[in-house]
């Protein structure tokens, strides 16, 4: 008996999934389905009308052509997103995504390209890619493990809290050890690998506030993390 | 001519070939010394210089375009050692020229990574370039694939006579506006096997089949069915049976075949190429068939998802015992996330008996998430090449493996067995 369906949407897959962004998708649809609930997964291409049922919004990160192909659509759905975010529904957005959800990216020339301004961040292009293993560290989620790949270095505002501190690697930048961002119930990182399969914590979280805000209460089933566990201990012990 | 700086890089590769060193040493003395040396000893060569590079298949058809050429009597310098970098080049070279730096070959076929091939273009201009692919592979090393895709268009506009392109992968094929001086000659699939071989714009989330090239190919690969393919050539339907597995290998071939025909133009004898294409056999530590006790042995090489995914398709896992070895050193890419670009629900219906290597958990927790069974976990190779071995008597063996697991498997097969190699 499934004790109730959710649906993920997932943006721009097409353009926006290049660190194996399909993992944080799968990951949510199996866990669900562990905790005994049902998955259906729709995904938002530029052009496509933004759909009124989605209950867990996911992105991730692409190159640059991509960023540019979905920049218009991005600004157009931009308010909805916002305005789901302000509500309380749960997001994961990655890399490139989480630089967009952010107030704008001034690249090196000069450029800004503006976000959509969900989280109250701002990204600026740096010189060099900060690439890497990542271990960091948070009082909401535990050690979070990850790998970072990203040139532009962002910077939190007042209106954001960091998902967690770094104590291996960079995170959002070269200068504070701040990894991610958090506001309400949306989750920002610059760490795939992908980010949920290691880090289940986070994954219940998002499945747990999307369940809660549907049916009121969340029903958790038993899931086995043993291999989690192992990966994440792994990840932790290699070169950065 | 610096008879002294070849002397000198000649000693230096003979002592450190005593010594067990790497290649690139004696490289790296004569580029010190004699910095126009390489340029100096490919220039005289009848048939220039040709340049091979993408994202996968570059051993195997760098190997392929040598055995096509050397099969029509030419004589073919190349950077056999696999260390496909400019300072291995220049070491290679010093084993073949004269003490005057003169090279007796009529052509030189290079394998070069795609970083190194511009740094190598700068100092030797091509007369053709191969150019395979361009996949998300090592993107910690290069950031992006457009970036990749924009160091395989500076291959491009430095290449003197003819630029050799992949027809179906759309960034490959989009250089050739970039092409300045030289011609532009194709490589391709038939419409019905565009299928097999989806690009990195068709993994996940991503529908349908490329839009149909139009554009002309020289060698088309028509049809596969196991070792045996058709290729078109020049309006004809050649059948061949080949000794390399695997469809990527065989598109490969058609590559190959295409790049032999354009340094050959109109002296090449058809049957003796064909002749010459069924008798390659694979590239060291690029996909082999071994008997181990009595049982056959494949290694399957996957070092990104476009190679992990064409391995599972090429490959039936019924009837098979399967290993998959991941590492994650620097030559196999330290990021795990292309695990989770590449579907394993082939291997659900037969599991899998063992998952090894540095990584071992990230490989076993990606295949719990496609609900595929995991028998066994042993992260240490040795160990875990012995208990597969002795779980599996009497049925043929498969073991997908990253680059640096390959050698490891490789290295400890010849210590608990006697490997014959069969093909
Ligand atoms: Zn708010």
């Amino acid at each position: 008996m499934s004790k109730g369906t959710i649906s993920i949407l997932q943006l721009y897959p097409r353009e926006m999934n290049i660190y194996g962004d399909w993992g944080n998708v799968l990951v949510l649809k199996q866990r669900l389905a562990w905790h005994g609930y049902d998955a259906v997964i729709s995904e938002h291409n530029a052009g496509d009308s933004f759909p009124d049922d989605a209950d867990l919004i996911i992105g991730g990160g692409g190159q640059d052509s991509g960023q540019l192909v979905i920049q218009e659509d991005l600004q157009a759905i931009g308010p909805r997103l916002r305005g789901l975010a302000e509500d309380g529904q749960p997001m994961l957005a990655i890399c490139g995504l989480y630089q967009l959800f952010g107030k704008f990216f001034r690249t090196v020339d000069g450029t800004v390209i503006p976000g959509i301004g969900v989280l109250d961040l701002e990204t600026h292009g740096g010189k060099e890619r900060l690439i890497g293993n990542v271990v960091a560290t948070s009082g909401e989620f535990g050690e979070i493990h990850g790998y970072e790949n990203h040139s532009g270095q962002t910077f939190l505002g007042a209106g954001v809290t960091p998902l967690a501190t770094v104590t291996k690697g960079e995170g959002n930048n070269a200068r504070d050890n701040h990894e991610g961002a958090r506001h309400h119930n949306v989750v920002a990182s610059y760490l795939h690998g992908s980010l949920l399969p290691k880090n289940p914590a986070i994954a219940d979280f998002l499945i747990r506030t999307a369940v809660e805000r549907k049916y009121g209460t969340f029903e958790p089933g038993e899931v086995d993390d043993t291999l989690a566990d192992l990966a994440r201990r792994h990840a932790g012990s290699r070169p950065r | 001519m610096n008879p002294l700086s070849v002397l000198v890089g000649k000693a230096v590769r003979r002592a450190s070939k005593l010594r067990g060193g790497g290649s690139a040493l004696p490289g790296l003395v004569v580029e010190r010394m004699d910095p126009g040396f390489m340029g100096r000893a490919l220039s005289t060569l009848e048939h220039g210089v040709m340049v091979v590079s993408g994202t996968n298949g570059k051993t195997t058809t760098t190997k392929m375009v040598v055995e096509l050429l050397e099969g029509q009597g030419l004589k073919v310098f190349t950077n056999r050692t696999g260390s496909n970098f400019t300072r291995g080049v220049a070491a290679a070279l010093l084993g073949e020229v004269d003490w005057r730096g003169r090279l007796d070959a009529d052509i030189a076929v290079l394998e070069l990574d795609e970083a190194h091939a511009v740094h190598f273009v700068n100092l030797v201009r091509p007369k053709y370039s191969l150019l395979l692919n361009v996949l998300r592979d090592q993107l910690d090393r290069f950031g992006e694939i457009d970036a990749t895709t924009r160091l395989l268009g500076r291959i491009a506009a430095a290449t003197a006579g003819t630029v050799i392109l992949n027809r179906e992968d759309p960034r490959v094929a989009g250089l050739a506006p970039t092409v300045r001086d030289a011609g532009v000659v194709y490589f391709g699939l038939d419409p019905s096997l565009r299928s097999t071989f989806p690009n990195d714009d068709e993994l996940r989330g991503a529908t349908g089949v490329p839009a149909p090239s139009d554009l002309p190919a020289d060698v088309v690969l028509e049809q596969v069915e196991g070792n045996g393919a058709v290729f078109g050539v020049g309006g004809r339907s050649v059948p061949a049976d080949l000794r390399l597995r695997g469809v990527y290998n065989i598109f490969n071939a058609a590559a190959a075949l295409a790049a032999a025909r354009t340094v050959l133009g109109g002296a090449a004898d058809e049957d003796a190429l064909f002749a010459s294409l069924s008798a390659v056999e694979p590239a060291f530590g690029r996909g082999e068939s071994l008997t181990v006790n009595g049982q056959p042995l494949e290694l399957v090489l996957v070092k990104n998802p476009s190679g992990f995914r064409l391995g599972l398709k090429s490959f039936d896992p019924a009837g098979h015992a399967t290993m998959i070895a991941i590492n994650d050193n620097y030559a196999d890419g330290r990021d795990m996330s292309w695990l989770w670009d590449v579907d394993f629900d082939s291997l659900r219906a037969a599991g899998v008996d063992l998952v090894t290597g540095v990584r071992a958990y990230d490989m076993a927790l990606r295949l719990k998430y496609d609900d595929v069974e995991v028998r066994g976990i042993e992260p240490e190779i040795p160990a875990a090449l012995k208990e597969f071995i002795a779980g599996s008597p009497g049925q043929p063996k498969r073991i997908f493996c990253t680059y640096t697991a390959m050698l490891a498997v490789r290295r400890e097969l010849s210590k608990i067995t006697t490997v014959e190699v069969v093909s």
